[in-house]
């Protein structure tokens, strides 16, 4: 399991690598400014404005630009940012804790909505209960997260006024009056986050079960006089986990997608909103640290799924 | 065709006859509903201006934020701007961008999925990791990276408006290939060893030949299933950026743009919310209800 784990940890890092060279690619050949608005000031004579390109190594070529900025970010220096000229690593770790809080919290509460779910709805098949499930699941994937955020903000806080609609980032967990708050204002997002991704994962169960159903392996397990949640549970279970972690692992992506417009529907103060409101400022270091930040992120959920296989299924660990 | 028709139902993959595959599609109830739904929604963003012909961009303050009415069967927005001429124009352009950059994405993975899936060895190799790496690249901060990079110089060489639908189309199209690059080079390796493939080789087919006449007419069916909910998955991309206010202008009234005006009026007119909203969710929910079934249909092994 340890070889196992260190040949994924290996094998990791040439992505990010080739993740973090497309990125910076990216910036080198837009044809706008980094500088920004300080490009387009006119109070800056064009001399100063060659002495701050050159303070700030622009004038080196493209690999050494790179190479430079992918060290410095390592060491956890991500520049400055061009507008509240706070380090960007400082901005970034006051709102990560926020976007994975509100993401863990939702993707808990969809597994544990989704698996019994699923599992019940394939072992009903075609029973109306099952067709209800999946009627709705299927619609909930086809919802995008931004109307549903609005929705529920129509319904919840303006029309029966139960939550908050815009999250204050003023409360402190340190504080027991403000806790209660904090949780109130939390669940809209939550909410929306847990509906898209409860659908996702129910229909990801829902088909590995009805695949699993008919094997031969189910049928001795029947024969063989064991109890029915013994087979459901760990005989079908434990095959069907297969292709359901393939799948969650293909769709991290859009699990970030989903946190990102939540948090902007909402004014969650998390990076998803700090990457959009960079964007209108034309905060250029921010933007670019905040989308490598998401690379590393799915990165990371890539690999955890990927240990999560090694798990499951002994052949992944000593196939190679 | 005749030799491969039961050879496909071996591989698992779709006749070519579209005709047997179009009928099975009108049979299945959700389907032919799905079918029903979109092709209405087509007809009236493309007719529907011409009936409803009331201009989707004059601005009256004294009919701001109308609840729906005979007037005005969506309700009117905060510039007193009609919302049902708004979301037909609107539609038009989302709908566009859907079709646009699903066209793309299908070139794109066609493309880089048989050259894997044809020639194997390094090149395959060289290409499945171009596409593993595409597939854990974290989409949406990257697409709007690239418009944050990319959109003023374009927009100033393009256009405003034909400018952003380029630059939308081609970073949503490039970014949703590697799916159907997987599903080509799949079907490639499973097939290129078949008789009837090794006999055309030895006829002397061309590698065009051979891919032209052999080996994609028999990928089709899953490729047509992927472009499916391919248009929709760029549709709300679409709409995405533009609720993030970061896609088209406010004068191009895409569906997602009219979501990102209508937040701060929300609470006096929920109206101006619900339409533009539904029409995402309807659009988008037919093209993946039409791709289910397309699966079923196409698959008849799936059955």
């Amino acid at each position: 399991m340890l070889t196992y784990l260190l040949k994924r940890l290996i094998t990791a890092i040439p992505t990010l690598i080739a993740i973090s060279m497309v990125i910076f690619a990216i910036l080198a050949l837009a044809p706008g400014n980094p500088l920004g608005d300080l490009a387009a000031n006119p109070a800056i004579t064009a001399e100063v404005r060659e002495n701050i390109r050159r303070s700030l190594g622009l004038d080196q070529p493209l690999p050494v630009r790179y190479v430079k900025w992918s060290l410095a970010f390592l060491t956890g220096n991500m520049g400055y940012s061009l507008t509240s000229r706070a380090p960007v690593s400082e901005l970034i770790w006051q709102r990560l804790p926020v976007t994975l809080g509100i993401l863990g919290v939702a993707y808990g509460i969809s597994l544990s909505l989704a698996f019994p779910l699923g599992i019940f709805s394939a072992l009903r098949r075609h029973s109306w209960l099952d067709r209800l499930i999946s009627t709705v699941a299927f619609a909930g994937f086809s919802l995008p997260t931004f109307f549903t955020g609005l929705l529920f903000i129509l319904l919840f806080s303006v029309r029966l006024g139960w939550f908050p609609f815009i999250y204050s980032s003023t409360l402190s967990w340190s504080d027991w009056s403000d806790l209660g708050a904090i949780v109130r204002q939390s669940i809209l997002p939550i909410g929306v986050l847990v509906m898209f991704q409860t659908a996702v994962l129910l229909r990801f169960i829902r088909a590995a079960v009805l695949e699993e159903l008919p094997q031969g392996y189910v049928q001795t397990a029947r024969a063989k006089g064991l109890p029915h949640p013994r087979v459901v549970g760990v005989h079908i279970l434990r095959n069907a986990l297969m292709p359901v972690v393939t799948l969650v692992a293909l769709d991290i992506p859009t699990l970030f997608t989903g946190s990102l417009v939540t948090e902007q529907v909402f004014r969650v103060p998390g990076i998803g909103s700090l990457l959009i409101d960079s964007i209108y400022r034309g905060d250029t270091p921010v933007v670019m640290a905040i989308a490598f930040i998401y690379a590393i992120l799915v990165v990371i959920f890539n690999l955890v799924a990927d240990i999560l296989y090694g798990v499951i299924d002994p052949r992944v660990r000593y196939a190679d | 065709m005749t030799e491969s028709a039961p050879l496909n139902a071996a591989v698992g993959l779709a006749s070519t006859g579209s005709a047997p595959a179009m009928r099975r599609l009108w049979r299945d109830r959700t389907g032919a509903l799905a079918l029903v739904v979109l092709a209405a929604i087509v007809l009236m963003v493309w007719v529907g201006p011409l009936i409803y012909p009331v201009s989707p961009s004059e601005i009256s303050f004294d009919r701001a934020l109308l609840p729906p009415s005979s007037a005005h069967p969506f309700g009117t927005n905060d510039l007193g701007q009609d919302q049902l001429a708004r979301i037909l124009s609107g539609g038009r352009i989302s709908l566009a961008v859907g079709v646009t950059a699903m066209a793309i994405a299908i070139t794109l993975g066609l493309l880089v999925g048989s050259l894997a899936g044809f020639y194997g060895g390094w090149i395959d190799g060289g290409l499945m990791r171009l596409t593993d790496l595409f597939l854990s690249l974290p989409q949406l901060p990257l697409v709007l990276l690239v418009i944050y990079l990319f959109g003023e110089p374009v927009r100033r060489a393009l256009g405003p408006e034909q400018g952003v639908f380029v630059l939308v189309v081609s970073v949503i199209g490039g970014l949703n290939w590697m799916s159907v690059a997987r599903l080509v080079r799949a079907g490639f390796l499973s097939l290129k060893y078949r008789n009837f493939v090794q006999a055309a080789v030895a006829l002397g087919a061309s590698p065009w030949e051979l891919m032209r006449d052999h080996l994609l007419p028999n990928v089709v069916g899953p490729v047509t299933v992927a472009a499916t909910l391919a248009v929709g998955n760029a549709i709300l991309a679409e709409s995405t950026l533009s609720f993030l206010g970061l896609g088209f202008s406010p004068d191009v009234p895409t569906w997602g743009r009219m979501l990102f005006d209508a937040q701060n009026y929300m609470e006096a007119a929920p109206h101006v919310v619900i339409f533009p909203g539904l029409a995402i969710f309807l659009t988008v929910l037919s093209i993946n209800t039409l791709g289910d079934t397309l699966r079923d249909v196409l698959d008849p092994q799936g059955k």
